[in-house]
């Protein structure tokens, strides 16, 4: 496939990794904030190719792992509801809440039914106008144009039985978060190309001057990955903190603007905890007043529910780079694919999934 | 989550008022249709950048040979 396989390049990949070694010379911590590229780099092995004085730690990058407890619980609350038909992304139906998941929900007779694209969820319910259709609205900057154009789409058909669950998030907010923390060890990211791809990457070079870290808009597969942590090194070792564009065949300057836009005109940002690390200002997505209409958690009344989330579960600690999955004392044991404790560990994008599934 | 995947567009759909705009995008061999509202100028025989259903950028051809071409020397400075 064009634009995959010549950026899957073994030999390129391998010639890349020696001249970061040829680079380096002190230890250095970098930070990949997105799951897709945790992924990637334990699919491909990356970290065995890279010099042991470098660290890669995984950021929170998966929104189905920062989706706090109380969130699934309320997406339960409402798929529990008679005449609901609720839809979701499919990672997020084995997410455990405090009890259950949405797939034990639909075990017992819940209708939930699982969406490629949010503009489905709206056909759902355009045929379906005797039951009330709820899309669970995960997803960072790069979905959330879409999750905005459902909700749009609902109001031109004037759908009165459609509405979001929204738990969307936002990364610039969340890089503070990590950066400003007292025990980050985090020099230099990489910053999640297709989130970029929407957004641009003006909003990032603040924070790289702030906290005078390199933030390298970086690609998806092994050669950008690896072109990525190379550019990050190499400023480090300038003492530079730039943003860098790895990932100009696809991302622009500016983003795209008119997806953007559509975004600002639905949403607007609010104060959102994240599993396992908490509340974090302004790094949230709500709808706005306008769309009042479509908000499931105010339509179903879950506003009111309140979890805590006490586990032993390490999730946040490793999505903020703190810990790896390996030191988490659940990690295999009481934690697994099969059985998941945290989030981390049901998405094929959590760093603790990826690591029981190519480092076990 | 925020997967997202080459395609090349090889049919635009006609479009329909207030509707979104949608084309077929073929990903090697499969094809789907996909909204491309927010990249008003793209051809058929372009590559778009897709997310759930939604095409979020055209992919520059130009900078993508750039990209593997500087790769392809930083290698051979070996």
């Amino acid at each position: 496939m064009k634009y995959i396989d010549e950026y899957r390049d073994a030999q390129a990949v391998k010639r890349l990794s020696a001249q970061i070694k040829k680079l380096m010379t002190r230890e250095w911590t970098i930070m990949e904030i997105c799951g897709g590229q945790t992924h990637s780099i334990l699919k491909y092995g990356m970290e065995e190719l890279l010099p042991a004085e470098l660290t890669i730690v995984h950021g929170p990058g998966c929104p189905v792992c920062v989706t706090p407890l109380e969130m699934i619980d309320k997406a339960i609350a409402i798929a529990q509801q008679p005449n609901v038909i609720f839809t979701s992304f499919g990672d997020m139906l084995r997410v455990p809440g405090s009890r259950l998941d949405l797939l034990s929900v639909k075990a017992e007779g819940g209708e939930i039914r699982m969406v490629y694209s949010p503009l489905e969820a709206v056909k759902i319910a355009e045929n379906n106008h005797d039951k009330k259709v709820v899309f669970f609205a995960i997803g960072f900057e790069t979905t959330a144009p879409a999750n905005a154009m459902a909700v749009l789409e609902a109001k031109r058909k004037q759908l009165k039985n459609f509405s979001i669950l929204s738990a969307q998030v936002l990364v610039p907010p969340a890089i503070e978060a990590i950066l400003s923390s007292k025990n980050s060890r985090v020099q230099g990211f990489l910053a999640a190309g297709h989130v970029c791809t929407v957004m641009g990457f003006e909003e990032y070079i603040p924070l790289a001057e702030k906290y005078k870290v390199p933030i390298v808009v970086t690609g998806f597969e092994p050669l950008d990955i690896m072109e990525g942590i190379y550019l990050a090194i190499k400023q480090l070792e300038e003492n530079q903190y730039e943003v860098e564009n790895q990932y100009r065949r696809v991302v622009k300057r500016e983003g795209n603007r008119a997806a953007q836009k559509m975004m600002q005109e639905v949403f607007e940002p609010v104060d959102r905890n994240w599993r396992g690390i908490g509340c974090i200002p302004n790094s949230g997505l709500k709808l706005r007043s306008a769309f009042m209409a479509y908000d499931a958690e105010h339509l179903f009344r879950v506003d009111a529910i309140h979890t805590d989330e006490t586990t032993e579960c390490m999730a946040g600690e490793v999505l903020q780079g703190l810990k790896k999955p390996l030191e988490c004392p659940l990690f295999g044991k009481a934690c697994t694919p099969e059985h998941p404790v945290g989030a981390p560990m049901v998405s094929s994008e959590g760093a603790c999934a990826a690591y029981f599934r190519y480092r076990k | 989550m925020c997967l997202a995947v080459p395609g090349k567009v090889i049919s635009i759909e006609e479009k329909i008022e207030n509707s979104p705009q949608m084309a077929e995008v073929d990903f090697a061999g499969v094809v789907q249709k996909v909204c491309i509202d927010w990249l008003p100028d793209v051809k058929i025989g372009d590559y778009v950048i897709v997310h759930v259903g939604f095409a979020l950028n055209k992919i520059d051809e130009k900078e993508a040979e750039e990209t593997l071409k500087l790769l392809k020397e930083m290698g051979d400075l070996e």
